[in-house]
Order: C-alpha cells, then structure tokens, then sequence
C-alpha cells in the first residue's frame, strides 16, 4: 500500500529498507527508522484508537513516551505486549499490532455509544451510581472494567529472557539530547566513569527534530562528531534504547535496556530487557521537555498533535501527517512546525493568541508567506474520525472575543509551552519550582546528588542548554575531585525569543460543560469540565481531584496533561499554580515489563531449593515432596499406587510395630562453643542447662522477650564447653540470627561461638521398637543396652563404618535413635542403615507420618500448633519454666494477660465420630452454629487420621482448654455443618510414655 | 534502595542489611523487680522519631555483625554508622 504522506527526501529513515506491517488486520508498509506511529501516519492512519470512557475516536498526538492515546495490544501468544505505545514501537518486519478498548473493531466500537451519553457519565459517576446495593457490585464492576479499558494481559507464558545488571559510575547522565551528550563528553574528558542513558534508538533528542548549527556543524553532524568521541573515551559507556525508569533513595537508578525488541520476532535472541542497577556519585538530569496540548473543544479529534510531535514526524520519520495545517500555539517555538510543515508541502496557518512575536521564528515564517493570525485562538475542533476544520475566536484579555471565522485543515499543530520532565528529579526528592516568565515548574533545590540541565532545568534555547550542561558537568567533576578539562565551549547561534503567553483553558468559563469537550488527561477522559465539577463538589486538593477524576492515571501518568489540569483547576480555586501544587511524581517513569523486574529470579529460581544428601535416594524410591522452607522434605512414600492415606498408614503402623527411618537432615543445627556456652543457653532456654551432663540431651524451648514460643528443639552436650543445638527446619536461620543478635548487642562479654552446620551433617531418626536392633547390627563400638544408653543420650561411634554422633531422642514417642553422620557419606550409611532393617522390613517414611506420629503422642510443631500468641503455659508445658534463674522473655509470663486462665490452651479434640478429620483451623463453637454470631473458642491447629488408634485425632487451642477435658463442643465447618468432638488432652497414644523408655 | 556503610565491609546495597530498630535499649537485669509497665515499656515501647534515629543494623548477608547508626528518618540519610559500644566518641563512618 503506498505511504501517501512519505516526503521523498530527508529525515533518518531508510527508505531504501521496506518494511511490511499489520495494524487491526490491515498490511501496511514503512521502512527502516519508523517507528509504528510514524508508519501509520505515512500511510495517513490518524484514527488508531478509542478512548478509554467514551470510546472517542482518537489519533496519534505525540511522537514519544507521553502519548496518551495510540495504545496498542502487540503480537499475540509469548510476544504479546499490552498497551505498548505505538510512538516507541520501532518498526520491524512483519509487526503486528491491534488497537486497546475497541470491540469488535476500532471502526464498529460496541461502546462507542458512550459518547452519546458523555454528558451524563461525568467524573465520580461510577463512585455515586454503583454505591448500592454493595452486593451488586462485583456485577457492576465486571461491567465497568470490560467497558472503561486498556489492554490485556497475556494469557502465555513469556518466554523471553531478562536480566539484571548491578554498576557503579562517577557520573550518570540521563538523556541523550544535546544537554545530555554534552555533559557527557565533558565528564568524559575528565576521566570519570561515565553511563549516558537514553531511551532512544539513537542519540540527539530534540536534534533529531530541530534543525541546529553548533560550531558550524549542522545539529546532527555535531551528534555524530560526540557520539564517536564518547566510544573512544575507555570509561564512557552509552546505553541507547535504555529509559531511566526510577530515581532511587542514595543515588540508586533503575534503568531498563531494552535489547531486542526492536528486531523481527524470527531474529530475536538472548535477553530481551535487561534492569541496570546503577548507583552513581553524581547524576546529571538531561531528560528534555514535553509539550503541552491547548485544552479547547474537540482537542482530542485525530489529526491534532502536538506541535513538536508534527515537526518529528516531518523532519526525523520523513512523513508529512496532513497537507492543510493550522498551528496553534502560544509561543515562538512552534512556528519552526509551522516552518517545517511549510517546506514539506503543506498549506499552514498559524493561530496565535499574542497580539504580535517579534522573534526570530515567527520573522521567518512571516518572511515564507505563512499567513499568521495573531489575537486569535482555535475554540473548536470539527470532524469525526479526523480533523476537518477548525472555528476561530479572537482573544482578548483572557477571554473570547467574537467569532474569527473558522478554517478547513486535516492537521492541527498545537502547542501550550513546553514542560521539563521532572519525573525523576521528583522521584530523587527534589520540589518542583514554578518559574513564572517561562509559565513552567522547574526543577528547585536538589535533595540527592544530582543536578538538572538542559530543557528540563527550564533552558529551552539551545546555546544555554550547551553551556549549561557544561556547567553541570563542571559541577558535578569539582564535587567528585577530578581535575577539569578544558572546557569546550560550542559556539551556537542564539534565536531572539518573543515570551509565551499562558493559555491553560480555551473557551468561555461560563460555558464549560455545556459544549463539547475539553480534553485535559486523554489518557482518562478527563476533560476541563470534569474539574470544574471536581472543584465544585469540594475536592480542592490537587491529589483529591487526581483521584475524584483519574486525571494523570493510567500508562502516561499524566504526561502531558497534568499542568494544564492543575493550571484550570488552579483558576477555578481563584489561587496560583505553585499553590495548587503537583501531585507526586512516582516511578516507574514509563511501564516497566514484568519480565524486567523479574529477571531470571522465576520458577526454580526465584528462591534457593535446598536438598538433603539423600534427595536423590528418595526421588529413587518414589517420594513426593513437600516445601519446608525452601527444603524439599519427602512427604511420604507411595507404595503401588498407594494414596497419600494409605501410604501415611503403612509407614506410621511400620515405626510403631517395627522400625521405620526418616531424613531429617533438616533440622536446623547450630554448633556452640566455648566457656559461657552454658550461660547463653540459660539465657535463650526456658529450662536449666548449668546441671545437663557431658553426654545428655535435652529438650529446650525458646520464647521471645514477649515470652511466646518461637522455637523448639532438642541440644546435645558433646563436651564441657561444646553443645550441639537442634531447631526446627524453618526456624535455623532465624533461631542462629536470635542468637547472634544476643551475643552481639547485649551479651558481647561471652565467650561463645556459635556455627551453623546444618548442611554438614546428614541426620536420620530411626525409630520403632526394633530400631535397636538395627542399629546394633551397623555399629560395633556403642553399648546399646537400655542402661548403658538411656533415653535422652548421646554416644560417639562409628556407624557403617562412618564416624558418627548418635542421640537417643524421639519425636514418634517410640524407641528412636538419630544418628548424624558428615553429610558426604549420609547415603552410604542410610543405605546401610536399610539392608540392615530389610530382616525387619524397615520403612522409610515421610514428613506427614511424622507428623502423625508425634501428634498421637501430642508433641507440638512450633509454627503449627503456636502461632506466635502462644506461652509455654498455653501448651501446658509450665513445668520447663524455670524459677530459679531469668531468660528470655520470662517476666512476660508473669504479666495479668499471660496469667489469665481463659487463654487459648493446646487440648486434644476426638470427634464423635472416629473416621471424621476435622479440617485444619476449623473453629471451635460452643453449639452447632446456624449462620449468625457464635463465640469463637479456638481451632484446630493439627488434625490426622490415626491408623494405631483406628480413629481421627486433633490438636487445638482452646479457651481455657486445660480446665475443659471431657467436655463436647463444636468444631463449625465450611459448608455448614458443625461437627461434635469430645475435649481432651493432646496426648492420645502410650499416654505413660513407656514406649520410648524400654 | 539504601546504601549502608557497614563499619567493618564499607559501603554495600541495604538488600545484604536488615534493620533491627531502635539502638540503645538495655535489657533490665533484674526483670522480675520490674512493674508490668516497666517490663511492657522495654518489650513493646519505641520511638518514632522523625528526624535523626539511633538504630541497630545487621550485616545479613556479609560479616554477620551487628552495628549502630545514626539515620535521619525523614531525608534517609546515615549521619554515621558505627560499632556497638563505640558511643559517640568511637570508630564512626559518615555517610560519604
């Protein structure tokens, strides 16, 4: 199809490279250097999209990050991409791209009936309508959402790459325009380790769209004569394609690189986007400008751009976007759009509110024959799917003063001033200023390390964007201690500039409302009535009409239209603008992907997989796992097609008729070492340790300074000044963490060590009443004997012909040993461990029979059973208190709350009916429930089916539990049912504890 | 995300630090003398200070040390970092 508006010559694209494209089902062509906005305007698409609440016809109305309203859903499947801007999209071959918010088809929109019924669907609409009844609302907002929209999200997976990069740099330098490059070269020459950041595809900013002279070079060839210097400087390195998305606390910048999506989807490889971290000393902000749109009647018809934007797509894309143009600007700036338009062919009038310019622009559009009607603005827009004529009014004193005629045209060319981007000097903690001769806000005193130059510091001719850059660059070396180099000094011609005249609202004040819409935020549909209503219902705070309104939500977070929204609303409020303030400027500066923020930190790889040395044993013999932490714990082991039911039977009957093993190498272990190695474990323990005997173990709990449990575990004195300390699976990081901090901060005059060795030894619990045997059939030199091994002991030996430590210690209430070996012969010796119990059909079993266990002999797991609102005397477990000496938390025990009797108590619960398990964290009841109010008594904390009892058991805490054994109560569940179960200790099996004494 | 001198590794990204709160509170020794309101004052009671804050920070991910910091809660700035015990005459680090 031909690009009907391609200019024949000029502009950095390559006509010589066709590209083909697909747009809402169409094929176009471009060429190399376009970007898809460009394209379509080559091919004279203004109408691309439909807006998010009214679903108006919309065009393309800028050429960079601030477009609002050419949103695209692009590609589809592991490529797709929703609302990408389709003025940043480089076009490719074979690109294909659909417009946001229109169904079935932009064309034959479903909703664009809402432009009909505009005036009656004003902002807060949707909060006033749908208050009520609250229970529609989940109906009501699956209606809005579908109708008020943006893109969608992929429903593939992403199958791109992304990565992360961490830097350091004397100078970061944002923006590659001419401010940036020549901050750049300047650090550069001074040695320092220069980033230069820019999210373009190639340098020069507003270079690529201005036409210059510095040192007599034409603008572009002055780029190129900076840019091949910069790659010769060895601590220069320019990122392109690159955005600085987020200005961080200490100088820390986020940038997103993005590498490949510039490329046909076939030629894509390695990493799509890639997030530099990058902490600089100094940051010099040349970030550029935006323009304003003007905010009158129908501003939003496509066909009407920004000025600037027009002079891109003329000068830098080579693409004429109409040939009957009108410009309307309040400033010298736009007339070189005017002048550009004028030598691409285009028939140009320009509308401008002044009574006269004097500057150098305006003399030379006079001078070419531009007609220029001065004192006069454009009040309204006509045309439906594009522009077609625009109604004149004279403009006097801030007002309308009669008719002025009106003019056909397909291009309107606006231009309000231009605004710096402040985004991130913002985000760095710095306050905008308002600079009233330039009718702008400027950056004002810096908080971190950074300075602004360029059009974002509020320099807008391009002799002092140059010597200001240079300025920064000089700063920032004199700061950092480099010795200066000779400082370049560009000579640039300086343009005579005649001043803006503010114009933040076009039309009468009277009648706003009460015509067609001025558009502030395109984005949102936030038009000039809206906050006057805003206004008029009492929201004065420019946050509160932000979010009465929506005015700068969305993907452009108000770009281009906050300051006129704030400037109208400022009117309207009878105050200035710097008192109407701007809303906060946050990152992400333009979406961020979440690919990008993810890196590679997904699946496997977002959080480290911890494996015992006996993981592949039991991948060997058919476990499922369970994440413990970040272990990867065998769950149980499914014999023939076994369930986890009948599976957990068989294992939990092996340990208690025979011998079962289990991996355990997870519990946390922590070595301690040293004199006062026993005072530490006073301290942290609820019970005594000064009398435990070289040899003995003991069972510990650990509360915190609030004097509730949050950690258990069994500790081994392996010699005089040397413990071996036990913590549960989870909790070894934070247990050694609470330690360390104790020693540390409060306790430095011990002598202790303290090693984490959990990984260095494998641990297996063997346990059943012919674990003994067993055990004596591998090792030799340990007297197993009841007596010369009591319960709750500890011996050194040698097992499987492996150095081992061996404690005599059971949390399945039966006879059990745990034998630790160095964790590389953990296998060896486990298989070992299994030859010698195949005579007793030895089983290995998992964490849930384990669970099973203990919780028939009613031991608590820390995390399950407590919850961090639970005392040792809640558990029943007052007898490990200590009286004689203090530890941590201990005088919390002794406050009224932690001594009343009707706190949730640990109790056993059975249901009456024995095959019935209750469901983990059912609420207790008093009385079966029928809906309504019922008091809460507890939940059930732990609840299995036990195979030796035949019947379901259950912990749970329980209001003043303890004193309510034998008593029935109600366990409510889910679906309605209350479920009866009789109170009663939590210990249910071999309640004498003789199994594990034999 | 800060940046955080360690006094014994030097400059490092907060994610290798975790905040432990505010510096200087002493365990009382004989805790059982205490009142409930004396005892609840050092386990649960806290400054808020907006402005220069004494805090305790751990080197997680590093050498494994606690140590002492001067924080203004309201610009994020580390006045000082310095090691436990040190006091205001010790060892210190400014910022830069």
């Amino acid at each position: 199809m031909a690009q009907t508006n391609r200019i024949p010559q000029g502009g950095r694209i390559n006509r010589a490279v066709p590209l083909t494209f697909h747009f809402n089902g169409k094929t176009y062509q471009g060429v190399e250097g376009d970007t898809l906005a460009s394209a379509l305007l080559a091919n004279d698409v203004h109408f691309v999209a439909r807006s998010w609440k009214y679903h108006r016809p919309r065009g393309i109305i800028t050429a960079g990050v601030e477009e609002p309203n050419a949103l695209v859903q692009l590609e589809s499947g592991a490529y797709e991409v929703p609302n990408a801007r389709a003025t940043e999209l480089e076009l490719y071959d074979g690109l294909s791209a659909k417009s946001v918010n229109a169904k079935p088809s932009l064309e034959n929109d479903r909703l664009a009936v809402n432009q009909k019924i505009a005036r009656f669907i004003p902002a807060g609409f949707y909060y006033k309508t749908f208050m009520w009844p609250q229970k529609m609302w989940p109906k009501y907002e699956e209606f809005i959402r579908e109708a008020a929209g943006l893109g969608e999200a992929p429903t593939v997976l992403d199958t791109d790459r992304y990565d992360k990069r961490y830097a350091h740099c004397d100078v970061l330098v944002v923006g590659g325009g001419p401010a940036g490059l020549a901050a750049a070269w300047v650090a550069g020459r001074a040695g320092a380790r220069v980033i230069l950041a820019d999210n373009q595809p190639e340098l020069g900013g507003s270079l690529l769209r201005q036409p210059a002279s510095i040192d007599g070079l034409p603008g572009l060839e002055w780029v190129a004569r900076i840019e091949s210097e910069l790659a010769a400087m060895p601590e220069v390195q320019v990122l392109r394609r690159s955005t600085v998305f987020g200005y961080q606390d200490h100088n820390l910048l986020t940038i997103c690189e993005r590498k490949t999506d510039h490329l046909p989807l076939a030629r894509r490889q390695g990493v799509r986007e890639r997030v530099w971290k990058v902490r600089a000393q100094r940051v010099i902000l040349a970030t550029g400008a935006h323009e304003r749109p003007l905010v009158f009647a129908n501003n939003d018809r496509p066909g009407v751009m920004t000025a600037s934007a027009v002079s891109t797509y003329v000068r830098r894309f080579g693409v004429l976007p109409g040939k009957r143009a009108v410009v309307f600007t309040n400033n010298d700036q736009a007339y070189q759009t005017a002048l550009d338009l004028y030598e691409a062919g285009a028939r140009v009038t320009v509308v401008d509110p002044r009574t006269a310019s004097y500057g150098d622009l305006p003399q030379q559009a006079r001078r070419r024959g531009i007609e220029v009607k001065y004192g006069t603005v454009v009040s309204h827009a006509s045309g439906d799917l594009r522009v077609s004529r625009v109604t004149l009014s004279r403009y006097q004193g801030g007002r309308l003063a009669g008719d002025a005629g009106s003019l056909d045209c397909d291009l309107l060319a606006m231009s309000g001033g231009f605004n710096p981007v402040l985004h991130l000097f913002a985000q760095s903690g710095g306050k905008a200023r308002w600079d009233e001769q330039k009718a702008c806000f400027v950056p004002g005193q810096s908080v971190q390390a950074e300075i602004s130059a360029g059009a974002c510091n509020g320099d807008f001719s391009l002799a002092r964007v140059l010597s200001g850059a240079v300025q920064a660059a000089r700063r920032s070396l004199e700061l950092e201690g480099f010795a200066l180099p000779r400082l370049p000094a560009w000579s640039v011609e300086e343009q005579g500039e005649a001043p803006l005249l503010p114009l933040w609202l076009v039309g009468d004040r009277d009648k706003v409302g009460r015509s067609d819409k001025q558009f502030v935020d395109f984005q949102n549909d936030v038009s000039a009535a809206d906050i006057y209503l805003a206004a008029r219902e009492g929201y004065h705070s420019i946050e509160h009409v932000k979010r009465y309104t929506a005015m700068g939500f969305g993907t452009d977070q108000g770009k281009l239209g906050n300051i006129n929204g704030m400037a109208i609303l400022a009117e309207v409020l009878g105050q200035s603008i710097p008192e109407t303030g701007t809303t906060t400027f946050r990152p992400n500066f333009t979406p961020v992907s979440f690919g990008a923020i993810a890196g590679r930190e997904l699946g496997d790889y977002l959080d480290p997989i911890r494996k015992t040395c006996l993981h592949e044993w039991h991948v060997e013999h058919g476990a499922l796992f369970e994440d413990v932490g970040q272990w990867k714990r065998p769950w149980y082991f499914p014999r023939n097609g076994e369930d986890l039911h009948a599976a957990v039977a068989r294992e939990c009957l092996a340990v208690r008729n025979s011998v079962g093993m289990l991996d355990a190498s997870t519990l946390g272990k922590i070595d301690i070492q040293g004199p006062d190695a026993t005072t530490l474990l006073n301290w942290l323990y609820t019970n005594p340790w000064s009398k435990l005997e070289v040899g003995k173990c003991r069972y510990g709990l650990m509360l915190d300074e609030n004097g509730m449990v949050f950690d258990d575990g069994v500790t081994t004195r392996l010699a005089e000044h040397h413990f071996l300390m036990t913590t549960t699976t989870g909790g070894a990081a934070r247990v050694l963490n609470w330690m360390e901090r104790w020693l540390q901060t409060e306790w430095p005059h011990l002598k202790v060590h303290l090693t984490t060795v959990t990984d260095h030894w494998a641990t297996f619990a063997v346990a059943g009443p012919n674990s003994r045997r067993v055990l004596q059939k591998v090792c030799s030199d340990i007297d197993f004997a009841p007596q010369a091994f009591p319960f709750m002991s500890y011996r050194n030996g040698t097992v499987a012909g492996v150095a081992a430590r061996v404690m005599r210690i059971s949390f399945s209430g039966e006879l059990a040993y745990e034998v630790n070996v160095p964790a590389n012969l953990g296998r060896k010796v486990w298989e070992a461990l299994m030859a010698a119990g195949a005579e007793f059909g030895i089983t290995p079993y998992g964490t849930e029979t384990m669970h099973v266990l203990r919780a028939e002999k009613g031991y608590i797991i820390v995390g399950q059973d407590t919850d961090g609102s639970v005392s040792p005397i809640d558990l029943g477990m007052e007898g490990m208190v200590s009286k004689a000496k203090d530890f941590l938390g201990k005088r919390s025990l002794f406050r009224s709350d932690t001594r009343r009797h009707d706190r949730k108590q640990l109790v056993g619960l059975k249901p009456l009916d024995p095959k019935f398990v209750l469901p983990e964290g059912g609420q207790i009841v008093a009385q079966p429930t029928s809906g309504g109010m019922t008091p809460m008594l507890g939940h059930v904390t732990s609840s299995y089916f036990s195979p030796i009892l035949a019947r379901s058991i259950a912990m749970a805490v329980m209001k003043g539990g303890q004193s309510r054994h034998g008593e029935r109560v109600y366990v409510a569940l889910r679906d309605g049912r209350s479920i009866e179960v009789e109170v009663c200790s939590p210990v249910f099996y071999d309640v004498e504890g003789g199994r594990q004494h034999v | 995300m800060l940046q955080i001198t360690c006094p014994w590794c030097g400059a490092r990204a907060e994610s290798e630090f975790s905040c432990g709160g505010e510096a200087d509170i002493v365990r009382p020794l004989e805790s059982e003398t205490l009142s409930d309101e004396a005892w609840g004052d050092y386990v649960f009671m806290r400054k808020n200070t907006k402005g220069v804050h004494k805090e305790q920070w751990f080197h997680a991910s590093g050498c494994r040390r606690w140590f002492n910091a001067e924080r203004d809660t309201v610009t994020y700035q580390f006045i000082r970092t310095y090691p436990i015990g040190a006091g205001a005459s010790g060892d210190s680090h400014g910022a830069d």
